[in-house]
């Protein structure tokens, strides 16, 4: 572990590797406290996940704007006979995303009370959060395996053991769905590895292997569809997305936090890091059919949310309608609809992860998710109805708000190459605004019950863990350049590498288009 | 002092943070008056910015002041700037937004009196100006479709404002909903703009060649599906008579004077690309939600529900005259239609308020009596509507029935709809005016209407002013008396120009003018004379709207739910199923095979004895081969 820490690099101080260890040395630190102080758990947790967060930031201060390439790097040998290496590094795609993951995992921890066991469930915490850095970060191909793999474990446990009244089934549903899918990934990154070698070393560094593009045409594109696999069951797209509605509603609230603002992104993550830069000829061959999966998640996952009966589930599955514009985006290769595509990963993060939160805070006061059991709740608790409000609004994808602002840049971007996608898909803003609005009417407008007239309001505590969300869906909203101008240089690298090997080019929009003559109008001269 | 652009939008946004912030200590009636101060600098501040527009010179084209503050969405060749434009047409709305908001904010002030939610009225009230100036100013489509989507928001918060009673919540979704419907057309044009010409800020598109004859029509067509849900056309008018459900100074400032009238501004803004063909089919769309609107007005018994079908039917006039090329005559009709219906609406709110939550006209009658100031500034917003001269409206309704009368196409057609809608119009007014104001007293004694107090019958009497003389903005007598006509005038591709003779103008005033007094004659020999009997003048099937509604939510409760609620059991069957399936398929097997572990070594040996063999077999097979 020293050496790690204090391993060569680009930075003088390896902080990628810290936001790795710090975590995992808060987890053995927590198990480590006496069993009879479990008050002590979450906050020495929360501490460890903080000073992560804190790292996190530092990354952000220290990544520079202008560079497309990886920064902060830092290599590590590991297992050296098969040319596997320790290596990490933050470009404008995975900046984002480790951020969030910084901050998400202290606030889940000062705000959600597991209420038995605190702390394994802490510890559990904190290796999600240190096993999604290490995907985000992993530049190795064998490394990233293994970090997507053990982010399962914990999820798997805070399901099971923190869970609802169905959690083992769920726990067991999302685990094996999940583990069949990346299967394959692991005989996809072997085949990469070793058919790439062709007389040089082998290597599982992605850096080398993308700029390799050694497979033959057929192989590169099993191998894709290995890796797509696993990501689309992360994503998740329909239809391989039934794990996800059972897990969400199952996991207790930190779980259902960070399994949709972290990580789902794994799987579209994934799909830009490994598909679209390790596959570019087989990404332009597939991308008809996964928009067309996209779209379908979108407008099929908002007609499945409208009729669901708990609130959790209707949140669930409007995952899997942001999820799919996310989808439709990546596989639109346009500047926009990627540059959108990884702002609505960050603002899907926002705004359902507050959501969540706060479907939880409503479930802890009334112990019930079912909408018809919830009427009123504005009269009651005024406050909350708000913040409710905002990030529904955000998630409506209302402007001035952050959801907009990825929404709008995955659709324009899209049009570009993908027309009639984009024509429905944007019908999609109209279904997202019947769920929500029509589960809102019935929850919060209304008369309350007896029951719901004592529905207490926002306590302080409560008010501050959800004002960081409150303040990133306003900010992302107004002035998002501060992101979009860090993601944009890799976005456009991730593109002329697509150009480069493929047939594919980038339209530019304006100018102009040749125009097929028409010959049966007299009227055109 | 066109640069003091930023303060027209700031000073309701600060008020909307002030409320925010201390709106529940303050209380009533101090968050009242800070909304209302904040609107009326708001005005102040547009009346300083249009007075440095005029000082620039008109003909050069100087008045065109962009305002940028920030790079909002950069991506690539997109650039989205927050950015104000301030330009003849701009001003214009603002200058009526601000000034009408203002006096509906002071007016709100008695209005929700004793409301235990006062504050957080004008909160929203301030929200809802922001948005608006947003979407009046905003420099490219995508800032004012900030503003569109923000006054939509607002407007689904104070349409379900009384959010405990069902009806109210319904129909702030509704709103909601439907409106979405149209900006997804909005999103759709805005991507086809930026794909075909490069750029979504108006000056630029404005100053680009012309798109395909195929795009531009999509585009122009796109854009009036964005433009009639805001404005409530057909077929998606059916969320405006519901949205009467919010507050009686809403539906005045919202539902009638400002946000209905986005759609027309926004054709207005694209004017440049609009084509042919499309402008045929907004006059069609037009006229016939005109007609259709007057007819259902016909029946109406709620006092509000009147003028919210008589909104939607002045709006397909604005309409109407866009597809006719007449530019300047919808927004002409825009303002004037401003002054009056706002009038109307905030008179019908004061005698709601009179006659303490009573909207049944039915229940009313000869409250002429006791609520003096209201009846008479009523009388005046009638007079205007009807189309009598010199009140403002039959100046801008006439200019539209004849732009109508020269349209290319259909030009008869069109002017003879929008003739008997104004016949319509008239009679369903005057009948109005009567049920309330005249006749015989039909409340309870111990009813006790009461003339509203002061901030409420002051809004009352300007707004009749404007309504008065607001036809002196464009009059068509002297050509230089046409002061909107030469002031919008730079914003125009193609100016409009009336190339009737002076001998068919008088004559088609003449007739629309007596159509309007037919109608009112009408009305006063049926409801007030009674010489004419009442019982078959309201039949069900207006009443009802003529069943588009019914007919919605009937496929939307019916086909809709269960279409939608078979794709749910669809996800938790089949999808779903067949995953599970497949998890107890490999149970199963497991099962099945799970005796040959059955523990015994005698079994296993057997097992390994019959593999070895099998083994030695394929071994030997192979070989001899």
């Amino acid at each position: 572990m020293m050496q790690l820490l204090t391993a060569q690099s680009v930075a003088s101080f390896p902080v990628l590797n810290a936001l790795i260890i710090v975590p995992v040395v808060g987890a053995l630190v927590v198990v480590l406290l006496p069993n009879s102080r479990p008050e002590l758990m979450r906050p020495v947790g929360a501490i460890f996940a903080a000073i992560a967060g804190a790292f996190s930031l530092y990354v952000m201060a220290e990544f520079s704007v202008q560079d497309p390439g990886f920064q902060l790097q830092s290599i590590q040998s590991w297992i050296p006979s098969l040319g596997i290496n320790w290596h990490v590094g933050v470009d404008g795609i995975s900046l984002w995303l480790v951020v969030l993951t910084g901050l998400i995992t202290p606030i889940v921890l000062i705000a959600v009370d597991p209420h038995h066991d605190p702390k394994p469930y802490t510890a559990w915490l904190l290796l999600l959060q240190a096993g999604s850095f290490g995907a985000f970060l992993a530049l190795d191909l064998f490394l990233f395996f293994v970090m997507f793999e053990i982010v399962l474990v914990p999820m798997y446990m805070l399901i099971g053991g923190w869970g609802y009244d169905d959690r083992r089934y769920a726990a067991t549903k999302f685990f094996l769905y999940t583990m069949a899918g990346s299967a394959l990934m692991l005989v996809a990154i072997i085949s990469v590895a070793t058919l790439s070698s062709g007389g040089q070393d082998i290597t599982f560094n992605v850096i080398e292997l993308a700029q390799r593009q050694a497979l033959s045409t057929n192989t590169a594109r099993l191998c894709f569809l290995a890796f797509v696999l696993a990501f689309v069951i992360k994503v998740p797209v329909v239809p391989v997305h039934t794990w996800l509605p059972d897990a969400h509603t199952q996991a207790p609230t930190a779980g259902s936090v960070v399994l949709a603002a972290v990580m789902l992104k794994l799987g579209t993550y994934g799909l830009l890091r490994f598909g679209l830069y390790l596959f570019p000829e087989a990404s332009v061959w597939a991308a008809p059919t996964l928009a067309t999966l996209g779209v379908i998640g979108v407008i099929y996952g908002a007609i499945v949310a409208t009729m669901q009966k708990d609130l959790k589930r209707l949140v669930a599955y409007s995952s899997v309608a942001h999820m799919g514009f996310i989808v439709l985006g990546i596989f639109a290769f346009t500047t926009q609809s990627l540059e959108g595509g990884v702002l609505q990963m960050i603002n899907h993060g926002l705004s359902t992860g507050a959501l969540f939160l706060m479907v939880g805070m409503l479930y802890e006061r009334r112990k019930t998710r079912a909408i018809s059991e919830l009427s009123g709740i504005q009269s009651a608790a005024p406050i909350f109805a708000g913040f409710f409000t905002v990030a529904m609004l955000s998630s409506i994808g209302v402007p001035g708000l952050n959801g907009f602002v990825g929404e709008f840049l995955v659709l324009i971007g899209s049009y570009e190459t993908r027309r009639w996608w984009t024509v429905i898909a944007a019908t999609g803003v109209i279904l997202a605004a019947l769920y929500l609005l029509w589960a809102y009417q019935r929850v919060f407008h209304g008369e309350p019950t007896a029951d719901d007239e004592k529905t207490a309001d926002l306590s302080l505590k409560e008010g501050l863990v959800l004002t960081p969300f409150l303040v990133g869906i306003v900010f992302l909203g107004v002035y998002p350049k501060p992101l979009l101008e860090r993601i944009e240089p890799a976005v456009n690298n991730l593109i002329s590498h697509l150009e480069d090997h493929s047939d594919y080019v980038q339209p530019d929009p304006g100018a102009p288009v040749v125009v097929e003559r028409d010959h049966g109008s007299k009227d055109d001269h | 002092m066109v640069e003091l652009i930023w303060l027209v939008p700031a000073l309701p946004l600060l008020g909307f943070f002030l409320l925010l912030l201390i709106g529940h200590k303050v209380g009533e009636p101090g968050s009242g008056w800070i909304a209302t101060i904040a609107a009326g600098g708001s005005f102040l501040a547009t009346l300083a910015v249009f007075v440095g527009l005029l000082g620039r010179d008109g003909h050069a084209g100087d008045r065109s002041y962009e305002f940028i503050l920030f790079e909002w969405l950069p991506a690539g060749s997109l650039k989205v700037e927050a950015g104000f434009l301030v330009d003849p047409l701009s001003i214009t709305m603002a200058l009526f937004v601000t000034g009408v908001g203002s006096l509906i904010h002071l007016y709100s002030i008695g209005y929700m009196h004793g409301d235990p939610k006062f504050s957080k009225f004008f909160l929203y009230l301030n929200l809802f100006l922001f948005s608006m100036l947003m979407l009046v100013f905003g420099n490219n489509l995508v800032v004012t479709f900030l503003g569109w989507e923000g006054v939509g928001a607002c407007s689904y918060f104070l349409i379900s404002f009384w959010h405990q009673r069902e009806s109210a919540a319904r129909a702030g979704k509704k709103a909601f909903v439907t409106n979405r419907v149209g900006d997804w057309g909005f999103m759709i044009a805005t991507f086809a703009i930026w794909s075909a010409l490069g750029t979504v800020t108006y000056t630029e598109i404005s100053n680009s060649p012309a798109m395909s004859a195929a795009t531009g029509t999509a585009v122009s067509l796109l854009l009036f599906v964005a433009a009639a849900g805001k404005s409530a056309q057909l077929p998606l008018y059916v969320w405006l008579p519901d949205a009467m459900e919010g507050p009686t100074p809403v539906s005045a400032m919202v539902h009638a004077a400002t946000m209905v009238t986005s759609g027309v501004y926004l054709l207005v803004r694209m004017n440049s690309v609009l084509t042919d063909d499309a402008l045929l089919v907004i006059a069609v769309v037009g006229a016939a939600t005109a007609l259709f609107a007057a007819l259902c007005a016909v029946a109406q018994h709620d006092i509000k529900k009147v003028l919210a079908y008589s909104t939607v039917s002045q709006l397909g006039y604005m309409f109407l005259a866009i597809g006719s090329g007449a530019y300047v005559a919808a927004i002409f009709h825009v303002i004037t239609h401003a002054f009056f219906k706002a009038l109307l609406f905030l008179g019908s709110g004061s005698v709601i308020h009179g006659m303490h939550d009573e909207q049944d006209m039915r229940k009313m009658g000869a409250l002429r009596a006791v609520m003096p100031i209201t009846a008479g500034t009523f009388i005046v917003g009638w007079l205007a509507i009807a189309g009598v001269p010199p009140f403002a409206g039959f100046w801008s309704k006439d200019e539209i029935l004849l732009a109508a009368w020269e349209q290319k196409n259909i030009g008869p057609l069109l002017w003879f709809v929008g003739l008997v809608t104004a016949l319509l119009t008239a009679y369903y007014m005057s009948r109005q005016v009567i049920l309330v104001f005249f006749g015989k007293q039909n409340w309870e004694e111990d009813v006790h209407p009461h003339e509203s107090s002061w901030t409420m019958t002051t809004p009352l009497c300007l707004l009749a002013g404007a309504a008065v003389v607001g036809g002196a903005i464009n009059l068509p007598l002297v050509k230089d008396w046409l002061v909107l006509e030469h002031f919008l005038e730079p914003i125009f591709h193609h100016p409009h120009h009336f190339s009737s003779g002076t001998a068919t103008k008088i004559a088609l005033a003449v007739i629309s003018v007596v159509a309007g007094l037919i109608g009112i004659s009408i009305a006063i020999l049926s409801w007030l004379t009674r010489r004419i009997p009442t019982d078959r003048l309201e039949p069900e099937f207006l009443e009802n709207a003529m069943y588009v509604d019914a007919t919605y939510a009937r496929v939307v409760g019916g086909t809709g739910t269960s279409a939608f609620q078979k794709t749910a059991d669809f996800d938790s069957s089949v999808v779903d199923g067949s995953v599970n399936g497949l998890g107890r398929l490999i149970m199963k097997f497991g099962q099945l095979i799970q005796p040959t572990q059955s523990g015994y070594m005698r079994n296993y040996a057997i097992g390994i004895a019959v593999g070895a063999l099998a083994i030695i077999a394929l071994l030997a097979w192979g070989l001899l081969l």
